[in-house]
C-alpha cells in the first residue's frame, strides 16, 4: 500500500494549499475550414469545434471526480483565426469571434483562444483585417481570447505591429470601458510566442500542430509556499531542491490527467505545460514564494535573483516528471491575478520597471498589468516594444498583457472579477516615445539567432 | 481497479463499521487499511478494490461525502493512481 505520509501529503496539497489542475485546453485545428463565403467558413469553425470539444467539459469532470483533484478550466484553442478567414471574401472578420463565442457557449469551455495573428516578419491582408477587428470582436464577446505575435528571434521585431497593438489595446480598452476595460484582459502581445500554450489568454492552435491535441497546464504556487515554509532557513541550494522536489509532484499529476484526458477523448496528448500559476485566492500566489525565501515584499531588491532560482528549479523538477514537457513552462507574474502581487504594488514594492526586470527570468511578461486610461498608445506600443525586446534577445517567449483603465488615475482599482482579479492603476513614464515608436521598419534579428 | 479511501477528522465510535457497509452493499473488497492519529487528527486510509463494485467511483464517492457529513468528518475516495505517480517513479 502507499505510505500514509504520502497519502496525506497529496490531499493537503489539494485541500489546503490549492494544488489543481489549471486547465486542461484541447487544441483544435481549423485548417480546413477556409471558404471564400464567410457565412459557410464561420459555420465549418462552429461546427468543427462542437463535434472536437462535445465531451471536453464532461470528460474533464469525470477525471475531477475519478482523481478528487480540481480541474479548474476545460478551455479549447484553435488555428489562428487570421489564417482560416483570409480566404474568405468579407473583410467582416468578427463573425468569426462570434462563431468562436458561440462555439464556446455550446461545449461549455471557458476561455476559447486563437483570434490570433502571426505578423512578426510582415502583414498579410487577413492578418491586417483580423488585427483591425480585435477592439469589436473583444468587446462584443465574452468567452474569446486574441493574441498577436510581433517578433521572434529569428525574425526581428515588427515595429510596424508594436505601434498598431498600441493603438489596438488603446481602442479594446475604450470600447469595454463600461466594463473595466475587459476587453484588454482577454489580449496578449507575444514575442516567440509558443504554438502548444494551454494557458489563456495567448493560447493558440499552432500551424505544425496536429489535428486535436490536449494540453495541460498545472499550477500550485501554494504548494510551493508550503514546501519552502517547512523547509526552513537553509540555503539556497536546499531551497532549490524543494522546489524541484515539489514541481515533480504537481507535474507527474498534470502528465496523469493529461494522459487519461487524452484517452478518454480518443486525442493525442501533447504536451504538460509546467508554469505556476498563481489566482487571487489568499494562498495561491507566486509573489509569497518569493517573500516565502525571505523578501520581505516582491519587488525589493533580490526578487530578480529569487524569481530566476524558481523558475530554472521549477524546469527542473518537472522536466523528468512529464514526457512532452511544452508551452510557456515557467512562473507567472500577473499582477492582478495574484494577491501578493497586487498587495506589493499597492504598497509602493513593486514597480512596471521591476515586473519588467523579472520578466527577463521567467515566463511569459508584463501580464495583467493596470495603467492610467490617459496613457498614449504610443507609451503603450514602446511599452510592448521593450518587454518584446527582451524575448528576442533572450530567446525566450515574453509577452504584454497591459489594460489602460479609462477615466482612472493611479491609486484606483480595476476590477475584473473571478481568476482575472483586480489591479491597482500602475504609474507609467511620462516622457515620450513618440518618435521612436512611430519610425515603424523591422528591428533586426539579433545575431545569436544566426545558428545554421 | 483500486482506489484509496481517506478518513480525517475526530475520532468517532463505529467509523470503520459504517464505510464497510457501505463498500459491502455495493460488492466492494477492502485490502489495506491502516489508523493512526496525524496532527491530532483520526486518520485512516483504506485500499479497496473497486474493480467488481456496482456502483461507480462517483456514486461511492457521494455516498462517502454523505456518511462523512452526517458523522461530521471528512470522507473522500480517490482513484489509486494519483498518489502512486506523484510518489513513485
Amino acid at each position: 500500500m502507499i505510505n500514509t505520509y504520502d497519502i496525506l501529503e497529496t490531499i493537503k496539497m489539494i485541500q489546503e494549499e490549492h494544488l489543481d489542475i489549471r486547465t486542461i485546453t484541447m487544441g483544435i485545428s481549423l485548417r480546413d475550414c477556409c471558404h471564400s463565403d464567410i457565412k459557410v467558413s464561420t459555420q465549418k469553425v462552429y461546427d468543427k469545434i462542437t463535434k472536437r470539444a462535445e465531451k471536453l467539459v464532461s470528460t474533464g469532470e469525470e477525471i475531477e471526480r475519478k482523481y478528487g483533484i480540481p480541474i479548474i478550466n476545460k478551455r479549447i484553442s484553435v488555428t489562428p483565426i487570421a489564417l482560416v478567414a483570409e480566404s474568405c471574401d468579407s473583410k467582416d472578420y468578427v463573425q468569426y469571434a462570434y462563431a468562436l463565442q458561440k462555439a464556446a457557449e455550446a461545449t461549455g469551455v471557458n476561455f476559447i483562444g486563437g483570434y490570433s495573428a502571426l505578423v512578426h516578419k510582415g502583414y498579410t491582408e487577413g492578418d491586417r483585417a483580423l488585427i483591425a477587428s480585435i477592439p469589436e470582436a473583444l468587446a462584443n464577446t465574452n468567452n474569446v481570447c486574441s493574441s498577436v505575435n510581433v517578433a521572434t528571434t529569428k525574425a526581428g521585431i515588427n515595429m510596424d505591429a508594436v505601434a498598431e497593438m498600441g493603438r489596438i489595446i488603446k481602442q479594446a480598452a475604450e470600447l469595454t470601458k463600461d466594463r473595466d476595460s475587459i476587453g484588454c484582459a482577454k489580449l496578449v502581445v507575444f514575442a516567440n510566442v509558443p504554438e502548444d500554450n494551454p494557458f489563456m489568454a495567448g493560447a493558440f492552435h499552432g500551424v505544425g500542430e496536429p489535428e486535436c491535441v490536449i494540453n495541460v497546464g498545472v499550477s500550485g504556487p501554494g504548494v510551493v509556499r508550503a514546501a519552502l515554509a517547512k523547509a526552513g532557513d537553509c540555503d539556497f541550494s536546499q531551497v532549490a531542491d524543494t522546489i524541484k522536489k515539489t514541481a515533480f509532484k504537481i507535474t507527474r499529476m498534470g502528465q496523469l490527467v493529461a494522459c487519461e484526458a487524452s484517452e478518454a477523448l480518443g486525442v493525442p496528448f501533447g504536451i504538460v505545460d509546467l508554469s505556476l500559476a498563481p489566482t487571487p485566492a489568499i494562498g495561491d500566489s507566486v509573489a509569497h514564494i518569493l517573500e516565502e525565501m525571505g523578501l520581505e515584499k516582491c519587488g525589493t531588491h533580490g526578487t530578480t535573483a529569487a524569481l530566476a532560482l524558481l523558475n530554472d528549479a521549477v524546469k527542473k523538477g518537472g522536466v523528468m516528471a512529464s514526457s512532452h514537457v511544452g508551452g510557456l513552462s515557467g512562473a507567472f507574474i500577473p499582477v492582478s491575478e495574484d494577491a501578493g502581487m497586487i498587495d506589493a504594488v499597492k504598497c509602493g514594492a513593486l514597480s512596471l520597471e521591476k515586473l519588467e526586470a523579472m520578466t527577463a527570468v521567467c515566463s511569459v511578461g508584463l501580464d495583467m498589468i493596470v495603467v492610467p486610461g490617459d496613457t498614449t498608445a504610443e507609451t503603450l506600443s514602446a511599452i510592448i516594444a521593450d518587454e518584446i525586446a527582451i524575448g528576442v534577445i533572450n530567446t525566450k517567449t515574453t509577452a504584454v498583457r497591459v489594460i489602460p483603465a479609462i477615466g482612472k488615475k493611479i491609486g484606483e482599482e480595476l476590477e475584473f472579477g473571478g481568476l482575472l482579479g483586480s489591479g491597482p492603476v500602475m504609474p507609467v513614464s511620462n516622457f515620450s516615445s513618440e518618435r521612436f515608436v512611430k519610425r515603424g521598419g523591422r528591428i533586426p534579428a539579433p545575431m545569436h539567432s544566426l545558428k545554421n | 481497479m483500486k482506489a484509496v479511501i481517506t478518513v480525517l477528522g475526530k475520532d468517532t465510535t463505529g467509523i470503520i463499521y459504517r464505510i464497510s457497509e457501505i463498500l459491502y452493499k455495493t460488492n466492494n473488497n477492502i485490502l489495506d487499511l491502516s489508523q493512526t492519529i496525524m496532527e491530532d487528527m483520526f486518520t485512516m486510509i483504506m485500499l479497496v478494490d473497486i474493480s467488481k463494485s456496482s456502483n461507480s467511483i462517483d456514486e461511492l464517492n457521494q455516498q462517502l461525502k454523505a456518511l462523512g457529513e452526517e458523522l461530521n468528518l471528512s470522507v473522500r475516495i480517490q482513484h489509486e493512481d494519483i498518489f502512486s505517480s506523484m510518489h513513485r517513479i
